[in-house]
Formats: C-alpha cells, structure tokens, sequence
C-alpha cells in the first residue's frame, strides 16, 4: 500500500509552512465582494485557507494567463545609424519558474484538467518548453468532493469526486481530520517528508467518505457514444443557432475552464526602449471572433453559433480523436460562470438525441 | 545624466495644432521663460483629444496630463472644443474613483497668440503638478478589499411576481408572434433557480416563458443581433431603458421592435443566493410566497427574501415598470422617484483616492480579461470590434496586470459615459465579482450633474450630452489657471 498520512483539521498552517520552505504552495483563499470568488494565492504565514471549489481553476500553475517568451533589444550605432544591431534581453523571474509549485486542495476535476493540457503540449510531435518546465515541478494534493453539485458532471466524463488522475496525494475529510494518501513517487515523498502522523489504520474510514461521495451523486447519461453523435450533427447547423442564441460570446467558458488551453501570440514594446520588446503568450478563446480572423479579414467562424459549435466540438469529439479522452473534466465552471446560464450538458445530451441522417 | 533628471516630472500636453501649439511657439519665440516637465503632442483638434489619451498617460506613470485648446467659438473646425469640454469635465469627475487626483489633469483654452496666457498656464499647471508630486502607480497599492454594504433599505416593497397575470401576458405574445420573427425573454435555466433567455418561435415555445425575481439577465442586449427584422423583446423596466437608448442611438428601429411588459417587483442578486446555498446537487422544490423565494436543495429548505437578497440596482429602481411600452400587462406601481446614491458607488465614496488605488488593485488582480463584463452590456455594440481587442490601434497589451484590465474598464465606463443606464449587466457577468458598476455610476453621476439631471434611456428622442453640446454650457465652469 502506498504511504498513508492523517491530519488534523487545525493542522493545516503547519503542514503549509513546511511545505512552503521548499514550494510555491498556491491555496484556495475568498476575495470577499459582493459576490465572493474563491482563488488560488501563493500561501503565505496566516494566509486563510478555506477548502472550497475554487472559482477560478489552477491551470495558471503550468498556464499562466500571459507570460514572456523572450525580450529583445536593438541598439543603431550612432556612427552609422543603418547599423542596428540586436539582443536578446532578459526574462524578468516570476516565481512560477523559479520555484516547484504545490497546489493545495486541488480537485479531482481540476487536477485531471493538467492531464487533458499535458496530450499535446508533452505528448504531441514536440513538447512544449515553457509548460514542461513548470509541469515537471508541479505537484497536486487534491481534495476529493464529498458530495456533487447542481453545475458539476465529472463521472459524466470518466471523472469522479475521488478521481486519482492527475493527483500526487488524494485527502479525504473525515471526521476530526483528513486522510492523506499518495497517488504518485512524488505524492509519496512528499508526505513521506511531512511530520504527518501515519493514517493507514484509518485508511478504510476515507475509503467509506469517497464511496459515500459517489453514491451522491445523480446518474450520468452514457456518453460512450459523444464523440460519433456530436461529430454527427456538426454540419447540423440549425442546432447549433439554437443552442448559442443566448451566448454572448464572451471568455468566461474558456477562461475558467481547467481544460482549455488555446492561446495567441503577440510582441509588445518597442525593442529601441529600455526595456525592450517582449514576446508574450497569453490565453484565447475560441468564442472571442477575432480567434479565427485571418490577416485577410476572412473569418472561418465570423457565426457565435461556428464558435460554440467548435468549442463543444473540441471537447467531446475531436479533442477524443486525437487523444481518446474528453477535454472536458465535468467541472462545470462554464455553467456556473455564464453570465446567461448556457449549459454545455444540454449541448451535449441533445447531441446524442439527434437521430442519424 | 541629464541635470534635470530627478527634478522634473513628467507632464504629458495635448496641443491643438491651430492655438495652443501656436500659443507656445509664441511663448518660445518671446522667450518666455517656462518650466521644462512638459511633454508636448500636438493634435488636430482638442476634439481629437479621445479622454482615454489622458487615462492611458496617468495609468503609466504621467504625473499629470494638460489639454489646450481654442477658445470657445473659436474653433477652427466650429465645434471640436465644445465636444471636447463635455467629454473633459465628465474625465475629470470620473479620475478620482480610480484613485487618481483630478488636479493632475486641466484643461484650458489658449489662443495661438497668446504667448503670454501660455506661459501662465504651464507654469502654473507644473507647480502645482510638483505641488502634488510624483504620481503614485495603481500597481503600487496595497490591497484594500472592501465590500459595499448591500443591506440598504428598498425604496418600495420589492417582492416576486407571484401575481403577475403571465398568462395574459403569453397571450398578448401569441397574439402578436405572426408578425415578428421571434420575442425575447426568459425560460426556466439549468434548475430551478436560474433562468436564461428564452427566444419564442412559436406558441409552445411562448408556454416556456417566465416571470419572476431570477429573470435577471437583461433582454436588451440581444436586440442589436436581430437589425432589419422585426422582433419582440418582454422587458423589466431595467431592460426597457436599454431598449429606449439604442432607439436614442438609431442602433435599433422603433418600427422593428414591439415591447411587452409587465411591472417588475425586483430580482434576486443569483450569486448572492448561490452562497447562501451553498454547495447543492439538487433542488427539490422552489415556491414563492410572494416576499421571497422559498427552494428547498438537496431536502434543506431554504427562504430567500427579496428584503435580503434582491440586487443592488433593484433597492435603488425608480422604474419598475417600462419606460417605453407596446403592450403593456398588469398595473404599473407607485414608483419612487428620487433614487439614493446606489451602494457600490456609496462604497467608494466613502474611501480616499488612496485607498481606492488599494481596492482597484486588489479587485483587478483577479480579473482573467474574459470579457464577460463588456459582452453582458447592452450598450456596448461593438461587438467583434472592440478597442480592447484591437492591434491597431494598440489600445491595451496581452499582458495581465492591473493596468491593462483597469485601463480596459476605464474605457468601457468612459465609452458608456451618457449612455449608461445602470442596468448592472457588467457586474453581474463578473464570474469574480469585481464591483465594475461603480465606474459606470460615477459616469453616470457626473452626467446627470453636468447635463440637468440627464438620465439615459428615458426619451427616445433625447440627444446623449456626449454626443452634442451647448456654446453657454450651464454647469461647466472650466478656466481654472
């Protein structure tokens, strides 16, 4: 059996210190407001921590919402200003480099989303640096769900409250404490470094919570057949029109889903300044138009309709051609963060009703 | 190292090409001694002086900004500088709710042969930029997260619909559904406690309708995707304002749009309901006893008042009932008419610039630039053009930081200066919660001081100030140096 460990509930700060002198640990924290959000922040001493879902998935661990490739300066020879030459400047550090991160009370559906990012950023014909680098240093402590809620869907789409992938270490709540078990080398290291009490004897009390979380939950519709049906009514676009009039074509979806990954591209500055001109990287989406706008001013998906299609698409039938996985881990963000409620489960369902032509 | 280097600060001037840039030739030529902090960019017109030039200068690092141009009637294209002075002064009342102090931004007018008044002018616009020192940078706050007090009482008794004659209502859609290509409205969403909009085709689809306190998302903001048809659209009186200031706008024709409406009794703030909640898998049961909801979730039974729970912009509506109707439904109420300074905006009110630098910042670091907020908004009909997304112009850059996704929500506040009818959309959409509606309440504001208690979205035939102007403007005072 793997390494076991059992904490207590007031036991967090200390665990956290510990694990912060070596880790960037990012923990779920409230921002109060009108209406709350909770988000991952680096830990700090005294820092809150509360064990909710997070509003805001931790895909910024390996994906940050907008990083610098690379900066370059150019400097003209002031005796012969055809002569300009260039650098390559440097990179400011962020601590996302610099340090392993943790992330502390993950969940099971957004720990899964770093195995959707990992197929082809790591798996494909190259692997992507900049997210290897930040991969290879991440570990995952998740906290499975004890119960489902009214947006999400994991064991929809081969997840569960209690899904181990993606995971270093799965904690269980139980009563007076967490069970700790590691799912990975690294998992186990890590708790085999912690001054965390041995909780094997325990063990079977976890096992009892996480059955008792899945028999919560509501039945799933079968999706074995998702992938053929929502590839079937792609050209079907009556249905489409009908399932995006509401959308108004924002982010919200994208950005807070843990298993999108679409990016752009751009140079920013001026590489005759001080601080030269950066490269950048940072997040898209495929429901903003400008996606897939072409230098011509041609727009393969000019529709709202074009964009919803391509976005449910990706996720549950070519996105499974590629990698036989959904990219989507039923965390259910989409919905909870729409601003007009859209419901990509609904999508998807009456996909599969759709009789064959 | 340059000698001035440390000593001056940086001012950044927008010159009209035809006066002020000649004013300070002038000043030049008769060698007239001046400070040397700032940093002229000579524009066509002080009309050309878009105010987000100046947001853009003092977000980075100018330490204060000064527009010149002609004289009043003197304009070499009539009328630039009076647009100019109505945008200018709506700026300057707008810049201290992001915490940057209106005395580092004037605007004045000289002449180009007023070398004299010219020299006057910078000099005394540079001492007192040196009197307030370097600007300080939003990015440099501390966090300061502070939440408004949403306990604030309802101007009327707000309450659920309950007796809302729907059904009569569904008949006056069906009744006109023939002649327009769809009606907008809202139908029961993914459970029981949220809906989404609901667009009716056909009679069966009209069945689906529903009225109540979670019918929060605004029908307006659909219209402009409809143009040349003939649509119907059911309305709050919220959403009706929208309605009315795109007609106001020619986005929308009076002709292609028929109005149903029936008196709201307010709605529910849903991500305040979702935490009173909490997490849920299922709602067993909703009901209304006509205060408030009653839902019972996963077997808890749950009582959500509208007294507690009910929108911000709900406790403070004067207009329950449509402005601007075509079928009307049910009685309209005694409407309240004089409205409190809304709770969000009552928040900021309440801090000094330097603590709302703090609240931005630690509102803004949270921000994922989904945009939600700009598509949510009825009145923002650019669509797929946006400034925000735009290379060229290069507005705003792709990096995260608080000053682009602050910038970004000065230019939506600033676009909607006039316009904005406080419908709320943009906060609501937040999937963070960022409390953007105070920047539109204080354009708002600062629009209902200046224009005569202007409100947008009443009178279809009202001109937005921003888009004309009056040679004696009653509320404007603008020579201060």
């Amino acid at each position: 059996m793997r390494v076991i460990r059992f904490i207590q509930s007031d036991g967090f700060p200390d665990f956290l210190a510990r694990l912060s002198r070596n880790n960037r640990v990012l923990a779920p924290v409230v921002k109060p407001a009108g209406k709350r959000s909770v988000v991952f922040e680096q830990w700090r001493e005294g820092m809150p921590v509360i064990l909710e879902k997070t509003t805001v998935p931790p895909k910024e661990a390996v994906l940050p919402q907008c990083e610098t490739l690379f900066v370059c300066k150019k400097s003209k020879n002031p005796d012969n200003p055809e002569d300009v030459g260039m650098t390559l400047g440097t990179v400011p550090e962020d601590a996302s480099t610099t340090l392993p991160t943790l992330i502390f009370a993950c969940r099971s559906c957004d720990a899964r989303g770093f195995a959707v990012l990992d197929r082809p950023f790591l798996k494909g014909p190259f692997a992507d640096p900049y997210y290897k680098a930040r991969r290879a240093r991440l570990a995952v402590i998740t906290l499975t769900c004890s119960t489902g809620c009214n947006t999400c869907f994991c064991h929809w789409v081969g997840g569960g409250p209690s899904s181990p992938e993606g995971s270093d270490v799965l904690m269980t709540e139980i009563e007076d404490g967490f069970v700790l078990q590691a799912m990975t080398p690294a998992g186990e290291a890590l708790l085999e470094s912690s001054n965390l009490a041995d909780g094997k004897d325990i063990f079977p009390k976890a096992e009892a919570a996480r059955k008792a979380a899945w028999a919560s939950l509501l039945p799933a519709p079968d999706l074995k057949n998702a992938q053929q049906k929502v590839a079937a009514v792609f050209k079907n676009e009556q249905f489409w029109r009908e399932h995006a009039a509401a959308c108004l074509s924002c982010g919200a979806c994208t950005y807070f889903c843990p298993a999108c990954y679409c990016f752009n591209i751009t140079d920013e500055g001026d590489a005759f300044e001080a601080d030269g001109a950066r490269r950048l990287r940072s997040w898209d989406n495929c429901m903003s138009s400008l996606f897939t706008r072409e230098a011509s001013g041609h727009n393969s998906r000019a529709q709202k309709a074009q964009r919803l299609r391509n976005r449910v698409s990706h996720k549950f039938s070519t996105y499974p051609e590629n990698w036989g996985k959904f990219s989507c881990n039923g965390c259910g963000r989409c919905i909870s963060n729409c601003p007009v409620h859209l419901d990509i489960r609904d999508v998807v369902v009456n996909a599969l009703a759709v009789e064959d032509e | 190292m340059p000698v001035m280097q440390g000593k001056e600060l940086r001012i950044v001037g927008f010159l009209c090409n035809w006066c002020s840039y000649g004013g300070a030739d002038t000043a030049g030529v008769a060698r007239a001694e001046q400070p040397t902090d700032l940093r002229i960019i000579r524009v066509p017109c002080s009309g050309r002086v878009d105010p987000l030039f100046i947001v853009k200068a003092l977000l980075n690092g100018a330490d204060g900004v000064l527009v010149s141009g002609c004289h009043p009637r003197d304009c070499h294209y009539s009328a630039g500088n009076f647009y100019a002075r109505r945008r200018l002064e709506v700026l300057k009342r707008f810049l201290p709710v992001i915490g940057i102090d209106d005395a580092r931004f004037e605007y004045t007018w000289v002449s180009a042969a007023e070398g004299q008044r010219w020299q006057q002018v910078v000099t005394s616009f540079t001492e007192r930029v040196h009197a307030l020192g370097a600007a300080p940078r939003i990015e440099d706050a501390k966090p300061f997260l502070k939440v408004a007090d949403m306990a604030l009482k309802p101007l009327r008794t707000l309450g659920t619909g309950k007796n809302a004659p729907l059904e009569k209502l569904k008949e006056a859609i069906k009744a006109k559904l023939p002649e327009l290509e769809c009606v907008i409205g809202w139908q029961k969403g993914y459970d029981d406690i949220h809906t989404t909009p609901l667009f009716m085709k056909s009679a069966e689809e009209v069945d689906k309708l529903v009225w109540g306190p979670l019918n929060v998302v605004n029908t307006a903001n659909y219209l402009s995707q409809f143009k040349g048809k003939k649509v119907g659209i059911v309305v709050k009186g919220c959403d009706s304002r929208s309605v009315v200031e795109l007609l106001q706008e020619n986005l929308i024709s009076r002709e292609a749009v028929t109005i149903f409406a029936m008196p709201c009794e307010g709605t529910l703030d849903v991500a305040r309901v979702n935490e009173k909640l909490g997490r849920y898998t299922i709602v067993n049961a909703a009901d209304s006893d006509g205060a408030g909801l009653l839902v019972t979730v996963d077997g808890k039974k749950h009582s959500l008042a509208m007294e507690e729970l009910a929108q911000g912009k709900c406790r403070c509506c004067t207009h329950p009932s449509a402005v601007l109707t075509d079928v009307l439904v049910g009685d309209a109420p005694q409407a309240p008419a004089a409205a409190p300074t809304p709770p969000e905006l009552a928040l900021l009110d309440s801090m000094g610039l330097e603590e709302r630098r703090g609240f931005w910042r630690g509102q803004m670091e949270r921000c994922l630039r989904c945009y939600a907020c700009r598509n949510a908004c009825p009145m923002c009909v650019c669509r797929d053009h946006c400034v925000s997304d735009a290379r060229d112009p290069h507005w705003m850059t792709q990096e995260a930081d608080v000053v682009q996704k602050l910038f970004f929500q000065t230019i939506h506040a600033l676009h909607l200066a006039g316009r904005c009818t406080g419908c709320g959309e943009c906060q609501r959409a937040c999937p963070v919660g960022i409390p953007i509606l105070a920047l539109r309440q204080q354009t708002a504001r600062a629009v209902e001081e200046l224009f005569g208690g202007y409100k947008p979205g009443f009178d279809p035939a009202a001109v937005p100030p921003l888009l004309g102007y009056e040679v004696e403007e009653q509320n404007i005072r603008e020579t201060r140096i």
